[in-house]
């Protein structure tokens, strides 16, 4: 469905902010759009059966999760949104939710603890989203060359790394611009080899 | 304290054919109400709220309930044919004029 401008209808866009648990992603959301609550509260999915389990507990039928998100309104009717990937396990669940319709994803990571982002590597190469590695330069963290970061992480040739700093506005919109960008690339290249 | 499902009378997947991904556009319908439908102030609130084309997750923030009783609600409204889902978006990275919108926004910060 085509977006009608002319009548009010904001265009919106949405960019998933993932990583690790104390990485950096709300400080990242927070520097650079208007942080607003959003209240979720799911019923408990076959999958998370197991993690959650609710034998003996049958009152509990659905799982809470009160998280943030980013908003951003740009002049001209357009506003993209920010959603942090919960980090726990037990909220897989709300990740296919965050994910449908996203233009793609920052993996924001720490070199001191690179580990806790191939999680969401995985998740977002095995659904197919477009994804960029942010690499959150903390001022202690030893500092590694982006083909040392590659390596460590398995990427391909193609995923580009960033080095950013979360708190930092124009830092964070950097990561932004670079994603897209790489999205917009990517998705001529796609559509060039489903064409040919 | 209400359990939130209590205002969906249990429902936990909104009725119909309607999805209501987090940013849809939403809007109000100026239909008038069903006989046989009776709406809940939760409804009520939501409509009034959709006058304008708002945003699911800006609805859902607004109105303070959780995301699926939102949803639950959406699906009534769009049922009985106040309620229209103007906008979706499934592929976004392959619409190079939303990625446009969106880096020329970006870069105008």
């Amino acid at each position: 469905m085509d977006l009608n401008h002319s009548n009010g209808t904001p265009s919106t866009a949405k960019i998933l902010i993932s990583g690790g648990f104390g990485v950096g992603k709300t400080t990242l959301v927070g520097a650079i759009s208007e942080i607003r609550p959003l209240r979720t509260e799911e019923p408990m999915s076959d999958r998370s059966v197991g993690i959650d389990d609710t034998r003996g507990v049958s009152a509990k039928t659905t799982t809470t999760v009160a998280m943030d998100f980013g908003r951003i309104s740009f002049a001209s009717q357009l506003v993209l949104y920010l959603f942090g990937t919960p980090g726990q396990e037990r909220f897989w669940f709300m990740w296919d939710d965050l994910a449908i319709g996203a233009i793609g994803a920052v993996v924001l990571a720490d070199t001191r603890r690179v580990a806790d982002c191939f999680a969401s590597i995985d998740y977002f190469e095995s659904n197919g989203i477009p994804f960029i590695i942010a690499v959150n330069c903390f001022d202690a963290a030893p500092r590694f060359e982006p083909d040392d970061i590659r390596i460590a992480l398995s990427l391909g040739p193609g995923v580009p790394i960033v080095l950013c700093d979360a708190r930092e506005r124009d830092s964070v919109k950097q990561v932004l611009v670079s994603l897209v960008r790489y999205v917009m690339s990517d998705s001529r290249r796609t559509n060039q080899m489903s064409i040919g | 304290m209400v359990r939130p499902y209590a205002l969906t009378r249990g429902r936990t997947l909104p009725s119909g054919e309607a999805s209501f991904g987090l940013i849809d556009v939403v809007v109000a319908t100026s239909a008038r109400v069903p006989e046989h439908f009776r709406p809940g102030p939760e409804h009520r609130r939501i409509l009034s709220l959709c006058r304008r084309p708002t945003p699911i997750v800006d609805l859902t923030s607004e109105i303070d309930l959780p995301l699926g009783v939102v949803r639950v609600l959406l699906g009534d409204l769009t049922s009985e044919g106040l309620v229209r889902v103007l906008s979706t978006q499934k592929q976004p990275a392959n619409d190079q004029r939303l990625l446009r919108m969106v880096l020329d926004g970006l870069e105008s910060l």
